[in-house]
């Protein structure tokens, strides 16, 4: 295995005095594709937002190409071309379909993304880019989130409940789009609860359990019995 | 026709409170930051202007080359330096500590400019003045003033919805840490936003400090004009801002003709009907 793109070392995070993560170690590498399932609690969306910056950890905690990271601003570690999909959109209000693309790319990576290419893969979008961003559907709306996260060209770009409170053809017509993104070279970490759509995309799997990373392994070789208990912990 | 005269002269009143209310409606907009020190800012930017005006011997409204830039700096590194600490959850921090900050201007003010009432003076074009049809005679400074104030609030406007400074105001009001996700320190975009509201106080302390007579203690009375302009126009439209601005010079101006006592009163009525009859101001865009 090559050097990894991205990964948290004994990683601890906290709430105040909640301790949510307990000594994680994930390791990405590039062009690779996880994902990171759990039931909910289980911690996956303070991993995504200790590894965005969101949440401040120790620096060594999380390194980026050899880079300790655990300590950068999100603003910070968004420019060395990590972008993260939020969960539930998290779309700008007050902007517009088009602004809101704009601002996923203000930071200004060179790459093949830019909106014309985000309007190509979301049709959509383009007819809509005028609107404010709450006048779209659920799907939609996901859409941009996606398409502002790419606007940014990262090189590890972060899913996290991307099927969330979508309709299931939602869902499915997104993950059929996921390949044409990662395509491109990009590292990619899915976060599902649907295990099924995870093992679909993803080489390899994280399982989470009450802040610990409970089982871990390739999608093709793990048993339905060896998720089931990392899982849920029976 | 006195009444007409009082109408426009209200007008043309109306436009500085606009000046005074945009950049208090521009921080709240942005960060839901309620600048208790506003009005101590524009009598500090009017003191600034006297003090640059003496020391250059140029006309006061060339200060304004001056006072806007350092009004500017002062907003950045004050939001970077103390306010962003102030900002959270919990709203009373910077109120508290924009409370402290206007303690400390107007004393900090009496003890180097004393407590007398200072007035710059314009030279000719003070006197100046426009002859318009039916005997009514309008001021050309107070006229450019109100020229002024109207193109500072479209330039505003323009900056809000139509830059990619405004674009990440905008953003970072949304969602903070969303923004900060896309590359935008919301720190330093809080601290361009303060600047941008300090410069627009800038202009706002020099035209005061030519029109009417100032010292230390009158930020508040201002920051009171600014806070009803805001509300009477509604909060996050600068638009209407600029109405309420008007609406309360409009309304002070009759005041002032019934009866000179009632100037501040009839102003402070006027708010009291909006704030009864339309609880959001006159044209809110802020849910």
């Amino acid at each position: 295995m090559p050097e990894a793109l991205l990964s948290t070392h004994g990683l601890n995070a906290h709430y105040g005095d909640f301790q949510a993560l307990f000594g994680v170690d994930i390791n990405i590498h590039a062009g690779e594709v996880i994902a990171i399932i759990g039931a909910n609690g289980a911690g996956k969306t303070t991993l995504m937002r200790s590894i965005t910056g969101l949440l401040a950890n120790r620096p060594d905690m999380v390194t980026y190409r050899n880079t300790p990271i655990g300590a950068l601003r999100a603003d910070q570690v968004a420019r060395t071309g990590i972008a993260m999909v939020p969960e539930g959109r998290q779309l700008f209000q007050s902007l517009s379909v088009e602004e809101n693309l704009i601002i996923g790319g203000q930071i200004g990576r060179k790459g093949p993304w830019e909106l014309e290419k985000v309007f190509r893969l979301f049709p959509i979008l383009k007819e809509r880019r005028a609107v404010p961003s709450t006048a779209l559907s659920g799907g939609q709306q996901q859409m941009v989130a996606i398409g502002r996260a790419l606007m940014s060209n990262p090189e590890l770009i972060l899913f996290d409940e991307i099927s969330l409170g979508l309709a299931p053809i939602i869902i499915k017509s997104i993950y059929e789009v996921l390949p044409d993104i990662i395509g491109e070279g990009m590292s990619a970490v899915i976060v599902e609860q649907d295990i099924a759509k995870a093992l679909s995309v993803a080489g390899r799997v994280y399982c989470m359990q009450e802040g610990r990373i409970s089982l871990e392994g390739r999608s093709n070789e793990l048993t339905r019995e060896q998720i089931s208990a990392a899982y849920f912990g029976v | 026709m006195e009444w007409i005269n009082a109408i426009v002269q209200g007008v043309l009143l109306g436009g500085l409170y606009a000046l005074f209310a945009a950049g208090l409606s521009l921080i709240f907009g942005v960060m839901r930051l309620v600048n208790i020190a506003h009005g101590d800012f524009i009598v500090l930017a009017a003191f600034l202007a006297l003090s640059t005006t003496s020391a250059l011997g140029v006309n006061p409204l060339l200060t304004l080359v001056i006072v806007v830039p350092v009004m500017a700096v002062i907003g950045y590194v004050l939001q970077r330096g103390v306010l962003n600490q102030t900002l959270g959850d919990d709203i009373l921090p910077p109120l508290l500590v924009t409370f402290g900050l206007s303690v400390i201007i107007q004393n900090g003010l009496l003890e180097i400019y004393s407590a007398d009432p200072q007035k710059m003076n314009a030279g000719a074009i003070e006197t100046a003045s426009l002859a318009l049809p039916g005997n009514l005679n309008v001021g050309v400074l107070p006229l450019v003033m109100f020229g002024v104030s109207v193109a500072v609030i479209a330039g505003l406007q323009w900056v809000f919805y139509r830059s990619a400074l405004g674009r990440a105001f905008r953003a970072v009001s949304d969602k903070q840490d969303i923004a900060q996700l896309m590359g935008l320190n919301k720190a330093h975009v809080f601290g361009l936003a303060m600047a941008l509201s300090l410069a627009v106080v800038g202009i706002a302390g020099v035209f005061l400090g030519i029109r009417t007579s100032f010292d230390p203690s009158i930020g508040p009375g201002r920051l009171i004009f600014g806070f009803e302009a805001v509300i009477i126009g509604g909060l996050g439209n600068l638009w209407g801002t600029m109405i309420g601005g008007i609406i309360l010079g409009v309304s002070q101006n009759i005041g002032a003709q019934i009866n000179p006592g009632w100037q501040l009163l009839a102003g402070h009525i006027a708010f009291l009907i909006v704030l009864a009859v339309k609880p959001r101001g006159l044209f809110p865009r802020i849910d």
